[in-house]
C-alpha cells in the first residue's frame, strides 16, 4: 500500500515537474520581454528535479536528484549553488518544496520537487491529494438509510461499491464519514444513531477493501440538516452517511 | 380521591380513547399512585405572604421590597405544597413585626390562611436587611414558627437570594424536606449563535452563559457538589465529554477517548460518571471515575446505547436508552451490567431522569411513533417497582429531556412549540407548568442536586 502510494506520488510529482518545464519553455518562445531579450542563438536550458522518496516521516532522509542541460549556473533554494547535475540527501523536518534554478546563455529554467514530511498519524494536506472536495463528492456519494435504522440498504450497495472503487484507486485519500438523522426524535438518541449509521458505512467500505485507518466517523445526529422541510423526501435526504475528505 | 381522579380526567379529556380502554385501569392506578407518592394535589397548605413593610425611606428600600415580595410569593407558589392566598384576598395591611399583625384577620375568609409569612425590609448604607416571620394563624400561643434575620448587599440578586432562603426555610418548616428555591438549572441555549452551556436560578431569573466554545455543546450535568458541569461537545474529532469548573469559572481538562462520546451522568456521591461512547464502533454505556480514569464498558448491545442515569438513591443501578430492538426504549440494569430490564413497552422512549428518592423514572415518550402515526412526544413518569406510568404533558408541542428537582416534587423539561424550544418546569403531577426561558432556543435542562 505504502509503495503504491509513493509510486503514484512520484508520478504525480514528475508530471508536475514536466508541466512546469513545458510551461517555461512555452514562455521562452513567446514574444521576448523587452527588458532582457535572450540571445536567439543560445540554446534554452532545461532542468528536472525529483525527490525520492517524496514522502518521509520526520527525521528520515530523502534524496534529491537533478539534471540540467545548457546551464552554466545551477542553484537550489536552501542548499545553494550545486553542480549542473547531481544528487543530494536532505532531512527536512517539515514538508519542503525544493526549487532549482538553472541559468544559461539561452535563459533560465527551473524545477521543483516536494518532500512531504508526515508527523505521526498526520494526514496529507489537501494539495497533496490533488483532489478537491467537489471532485471527491462527485465520486464518493452518500448512502441513505431507512427510518430509525442504521442497516445498510440493498440499494446502497452499488453506491458503496463505486465509493470503495474510487477510494481504492486513490489510496492517499482519507475520509470522514458523517452520520446524519432526520429532525424527528430526540437529539441525544439521534447522535448515537448517527454514529451507528456512520459506523455501518465504515464497515461496508472496509468489507470492500478500504483500510479502516483511512476512515474516521463523526456523528452529526440531527444537528445539521441537508434539507429542512417536514416531509418524507426531505427526511430521507437527511438520513444518510456522507463522505468528505479528511483534511 | 375519586373526585380528584374525575377532575383529572376532565383535564385529560384529550387523552386518547384507545389508551383509556386499553390501559384504563393502569392509568387510574398510576395517577392515584402519583398523587399519593409525591404528596401533591391533596391537602395543600393554605398560606399567605403579606407585603413586607418598608423599614425606612431609603430610596432603595421600595425597589428591593418589590423584588423580595415578588420572589417570595413565586417561591411559595412554585413549591408545590402550598395553596397561596391570592394577593387580592389578603388583608390590606403590611404587618412589619409580630406586634403589628392581627392573626384573626388572616385566618378569616376570604384569606382563610393557615399560615402567614410577613416582616420588614430596609436598605441602610447599601445593605439590605430583612426580618421575616412565619406564624400559625390559628395557634392560641406559640404561634411563631420562624423568625429570621437576613443581611446582604442591597442588590437585586442578593435580595432575590434572601427571599429564596426565607422561602426554603418556610418550605422546610411546613413541608418537611428542603425546598428548591436556592437551586439552579443548567441548560443549553443557542442565543449566542452557538449551542453553549448556560445557568439560571430555578425560577428562570439570572440566566447567564458559562461556556464560549463556539461549537455545539449538549446535555450539561452538574456534579452533586455544584463544583463542575460535565457536558458533551462537538470538536474536530466529533463528540467528547468536556468539563467546566463552577469554582474556577473556566474549562478544566477531562480525558478524550475518541469515538462519539455523549451524555455524561454523575453518580449521586459524585465519585463516578456514566456515559455513552462509540470508541469500539458501537455506542455503548461506560462508567469511569470522576477524574475520567478507570473507564470500563458495561453494555454490549448492538445499536445505539445512550443517555445513562444513575439511581441516585443507591448508585447501584443505571437507566439508559437502547435501540437494541430498533426503536429506542428505556432499560435499567445493575451497574455491573447484570439484571437488564426493559421498562417501556413500545413507542419511542428517550431521555430518562431518575427521581432523587429512587422511586420514579421520568422520560420522554411517543407512545404512537412512526410514519403515518404522528404521536406527540410527551413527558411521562413511571413507578419503577410496578412499571405503572402516567402522562404529565398533553397537547402542547414536543416535550423532551425531563430532569427531577432535588425535592422530588418538580420536573424541568424542554418543550418545542411553534418553531421554538424553551425550558419549562412543572409539578411532578404535570400541573402548574411555567415557562422559564423566552429568548432563542433553550434545551436539555439539568436541575442541580441542591
Amino acid at each position: 500500500m505504502q509503495q503504491k502510494r509513493t509510486k503514484s506520488l512520484v508520478l504525480a510529482a514528475g508530471l508536475a515537474a514536466m508541466l512546469t518545464v513545458a510551461g517555461c519553455h512555452k514562455k521562452k518562445v513567446a514574444p521576448p520581454p523587452p527588458a532582457a531579450p535572450p540571445p536567439a542563438t543560445a540554446p534554452v536550458p532545461t532542468a528536472t528535479l525529483t525527490a525520492t522518496p517524496d514522502t518521509i516521516n520526520a527525521g528520515d532522509q530523502a534524496v534529491l536528484n537533478w539534471q540540467t542541460s545548457n546551464a552554466t549556473d545551477v542553484s537550489i533554494d536552501g542548499i545553494g549553488t550545486v553542480a549542473t547535475s547531481g544528487t543530494q540527501s536532505v532531512r527536512p523536518t517539515q514538508t519542503t518544496t525544493y526549487h532549482l534554478v538553472a541559468h544559461g546563455d539561452g535563459g533560465t529554467a527551473d524545477a521543483t520537487a516536494t518532500v512531504t514530511v508526515q508527523a505521526a498519524q498526520s494526514t496529507p494536506p489537501p494539495a497533496e491529494t490533488g483532489i478537491d472536495e467537489n471532485t471527491f463528492e462527485q465520486n464518493v456519494k452518500p448512502i441513505f438509510y431507512d427510518y430509525d435504522s442504521y442497516s445498510v440498504r440493498p440499494d446502497a450497495q452499488a453506491t458503496l461499491q463505486a465509493d470503495a472503487n474510487y477510494l481504492n484507486q486513490n489510496p492517499q485519500l482519507k475520509v470522514v464519514i458523517g452520520g446524519y438523522c432526520d429532525d424527528r426524535g430526540s437529539i441525544e438518541y439521534n447522535l448515537a444513531l448517527g454514529e451507528n449509521r456512520a459506523n455501518a458505512a465504515k464497515q461496508a467500505l472496509v468489507n470492500l477493501g478500504v483500510s479502516p485507518d483511512r476512515l474516521r466517523t463523526v456523528s452529526y445526529g440531527k444537528e445539521k440538516q441537508f434539507c429542512t422541510e417536514e416531509n418524507e423526501s426531505c427526511w430521507q435526504q437527511n438520513r444518510r452517511a456522507q463522505f468528505t475528505l479528511d483534511q | 380521591m375519586i373526585r380528584n381522579l374525575l377532575k383529572k380526567h376532565c383535564i385529560l379529556r384529550s387523552f386518547c380513547l384507545f389508551a383509556l380502554l386499553a390501559a384504563g385501569a393502569q392509568v387510574l392506578q398510576a395517577q392515584d399512585w402519583v398523587q399519593i407518592g409525591t404528596n401533591l394535589g391533596v391537602n395543600k397548605i393554605r398560606i399567605a405572604a403579606a407585603e413586607f413593610k418598608p423599614g425606612n425611606t431609603d430610596p432603595q428600600t421600595m425597589p428591593m421590597k418589590y423584588v423580595f415580595d415578588q420572589t417570595l410569593y413565586n417561591d411559595l407558589r412554585y413549591a408545590g405544597i402550598f395553596d397561596v392566598v391570592s394577593k387580592s384576598m389578603i388583608p390590606n395591611t403590611e404587618p412589619g413585626s409580630p406586634q403589628e399583625i392581627n392573626l384573626a384577620s388572616w385566618a378569616a375568609a376570604p384569606s382563610s390562611a393557615a399560615y402567614v409569612a410577613f416582616g420588614t425590609l430596609a436598605v441602610n448604607h447599601g445593605q439590605v436587611s430583612v426580618q421575616g416571620f412565619l406564624y400559625d394563624t390559628h395557634a392560641q400561643q406559640n404561634a411563631q414558627l420562624l423568625g429570621k434575620q437576613f443581611t446582604d448587599v442591597a442588590s437585586v440578586e442578593a435580595t432575590r437570594m434572601i427571599a429564596h432562603r426565607f422561602a426554603d426555610e418556610i418550605i422546610q418548616q411546613l413541608g418537611g424536606i428542603p425546598g428548591i428555591a436556592e437551586t439552579k438549572i443548567f441548560f443549553v441555549s443557542d442565543r449566542s449563535g452557538h449551542k453553549e452551556i448556560w445557568e439560571m436560578d430555578y425560577d428562570g431569573f439570572n440566566q447567564h452563559q458559562l461556556t464560549y466554545l463556539h461549537s455545539d455543546s449538549l446535555n450539561p450535568e452538574v456534579s452533586p457538589d455544584n463544583s463542575r458541569v460535565a457536558f458533551s461537545s462537538m470538536g474536530r474529532d466529533g463528540w467528547s465529554i468536556r468539563m467546566y469548573s463552577l469554582i474556577l469559572n473556566r474549562m478544566v481538562s477531562f480525558p478524550q477517548w475518541g469515538g462519539t462520546t455523549l451524555s455524561p451522568a454523575w453518580s449521586s456521591d459524585g465519585t463516578k460518571l456514566a456515559y455513552s461512547s462509540a470508541r469500539t464502533g458501537n455506542p455503548d454505556i461506560y462508567v469511569c471515575d470522576a477524574s475520567g480514569a478507570g473507564s470500563h464498558r458495561i453494555t454490549a448491545f448492538l445499536g445505539p446505547n445512550v443517555s445513562p442515569v444513575w439511581n441516585p438513591k443507591t448508585n447501584a443501578q443505571i437507566a439508559w436508552v437502547s435501540g437494541r430492538t430498533k426503536l429506542p426504549q428505556i432499560y435499567i440494569m445493575d451497574t455491573d451490567g447484570s439484571n437488564v430490564m426493559r421498562m417501556t413497552d413500545g413507542g419511542y422512549a428517550t431521555s430518562p431522569s431518575w427521581s432523587p428518592n429512587g422511586q420514579f423514572l421520568s422520560f420522554a415518550w411517543q407512545r404512537n411513533y412512526g410514519p403515518g402515526a404522528p404521536g406527540s412526544e410527551d413527558i411521562y413518569i413511571m413507578d419503577i417497582a410496578s412499571k405503572r406510568w402516567t402522562q404529565l404533558t398533553h397537547d402542547a408541542g414536543a416535550n423532551d429531556f425531563p430532569s427531577w428537582s432535588p425535592d422530588n416534587r418538580h420536573i424541568v423539561f424542554q418543550r418545542q412549540q411553534g418553531g421554538h424550544t424553551e425550558i419549562w418546569m412543572m409539578l411532578a403531577d404535570g400541573t402548574d407548568q411555567q415557562q422559564l426561558t423566552h429568548e432563542g432556543n433553550n434545551l436539555m435542562p439539568d436541575w442541580s442536586w441542591k
